[in-house]
């Protein structure tokens, strides 16, 4: 009888959570099935995937029958349950709550905020053929500038990583989100020294994991790239 | 020292740790924050928190924000009983799996209710459009729906038999629509049985304490001061409307 890994993560690395869930699984070299779900092509919102989730969205884990959904418990699932170096999620109490308070930050701060400027710039022109709503987009920018500089001046500070020293789940989190932007050729860091900064530190601990992570992106940059 | 918390019991996350506290007999020092009178504007609350929200926690040197963290953190440090916070790993999941998706959605659509339903009209006196106001309680129904469905189903609390950190985050957010006169039970047979579970596991006694604030909102609610109008009104209209 064929056995292989007992654990399957459906992705698709179009999604900012979905990369985050991917870098750590491929960086601590977490054996699972890779399970490609396309958004773009609906295939979440076929029969068999929504009885996985009702809620139709990606990543999922599966982990011999146990589903779990939701990008922050996942990371924190998979660090606790295989042997992954302690830096990504501490035990320590208090380092371990400085993670616990930026995922919990991230969910109504970096994640939205930078998503949107991605949505009005790349995905609603994609899908409708309208042009970019720029007064909108104005205000999305405005706002995850307000974010960045929050990002940098209460979570970085003079730390190399979110939560202190050392890289954790949040800064994979958060990287991906602030990625996202490059889809439609922007990098939305160009006016954050400190930010971009940081971001090479991600690249750099994270190593080829990240470029592994971001092709489908950066292919969806050079298509836009194309376009204008 | 002893622990401070930092709170307000208009604000859900801070009641979500206000009960934690008091139900786990966790001695601390209550700090009222009272945003109304934008006391998160100071000096020196902005040294516990300079992101200026509450709940903020300081247990001597460390501060910490998020209602998430503290719970977690809190847990952890007093060893409450294992049913809030499990041990065991997928049931550990379970709960984090709650706590995560609630930001964006109970979260976001149950203080977006409350705000249009009374703080916009009566404090800020901004008027709100219908159309705002029916999208807001269709998004309201459409997390409470998914709540009974994904989160509750047929057990008796979200992460199984026993009462966790998920149930009580979830219980004092639901609360704070109904807070504006909105009656989110009705029609919703299995949450009134869930919060009646919820409830019992707290202790009416100490729930009732912790939501005393927000249940009063309605007749306590006043047009705020034109001095601090300017501070809020800006903020608020970019926000929610």
């Amino acid at each position: 009888m064929a056995t292989g890994p007992e654990l399957e993560v459906y992705v698709d690395l179009l999604s900012q959570p979905c990369r985050a869930v991917h870098i750590l699984l491929d960086c601590a070299n977490i054996p699972h099935n890779l399970r490609t779900v396309a958004l773009r092509r609906g295939e979440n919102r076929t029969q068999e995937f929504a009885r996985l989730n009702p809620m139709q969205k990606v990543p999922v884990l599966v982990d011999s029958g146990f589903v779990l959904t939701e990008s922050d418990a996942i990371l924190k699932y998979l660090a606790t349950r295989h042997d992954v170096p302690d830096h990504w999620y501490p035990r320590q109490p208090q380092k371990r709550a400085r993670v616990d308070e930026y995922t919990a930050w991230h969910h109504s701060n970096t994640r939205p905020h930078a998503a949107k400027v991605f949505i009005l710039e790349v995905l609603i022109p994609a899908q409708t053929g309208s042009q970019v709503d720029e007064q909108r987009l104005i205000r999305a920018l405005s706002q995850l500038n307000e974010t960045l500089d929050k990002l940098e001046s209460m979570f970085l500070r003079r730390r190399s990583f979110l939560c202190g020293d050392d890289i954790t789940v949040a800064d994979l989190l958060a990287v991906c989100e602030l990625m996202q932007p490059l889809g439609g050729g922007r990098d939305v860091l160009q006016d954050h020294p400190q930010l971009q900064r940081w971001r090479s530190r991600v690249q750099t601990a994270v190593g080829e994991a990240f470029d592994r992570a971001h092709a489908i992106l950066c292919a969806v940059r050079e298509r836009h790239k194309a376009k204008l | 020292m002893a622990l401070e918390l930092y709170l307000d019991l208009y604000s859900q996350p801070c009641r979500s740790v206000y009960i934690f506290a008091k139900q786990n007999k966790i001695p601390f020092d209550f700090k009222q924050v009272t945003l109304f009178d934008a006391q998160q504007y100071g000096e020196e609350f902005g040294k516990i928190n300079p992101l200026r929200k509450v709940p903020a926690l300081r247990d001597g040197d460390f501060c910490l924000a998020e209602s998430v963290a503290i719970l977690i953190y809190l847990a952890e440090k007093f060893q409450t009983p294992d049913y809030w916070y499990p041990a065991e790993v997928q049931q550990r999941a379970r709960v984090n799996e709650y706590l995560s998706w609630q930001h964006s959605a109970l979260r976001l659509h149950g203080s977006k209710v409350f705000w249009l339903r009374l703080m916009l009209p009566k404090a800020l006196g901004i008027e709100v459009p219908q159309e705002k106001m029916d999208a807001a309680l269709e998004d309201l129904n459409g997390s409470l729906t998914l709540i009974e469905e994904k989160f509750i189903q047929d057990k008796a609390f979200i992460a199984g038999d026993q009462i966790s950190l998920a149930d009580l985050v979830a219980i004092v957010e639901i609360m704070q629509p109904v807070g504006s006169g909105l009656d989110v039970f009705e029609g919703r047979p299995k949450l009134s049985a869930w919060r009646d579970r919820v409830q019992a596991a707290i202790g009416q006694e100490l729930f009732d304490d912790a939501h005393r604030t927000i249940l009063e909102a309605q007749d306590r609610v006043v047009p705020m001061e034109q001095s601090k109008l300017h501070m809020f009104k800006a903020k608020v209209i970019k926000f929610f409307m």
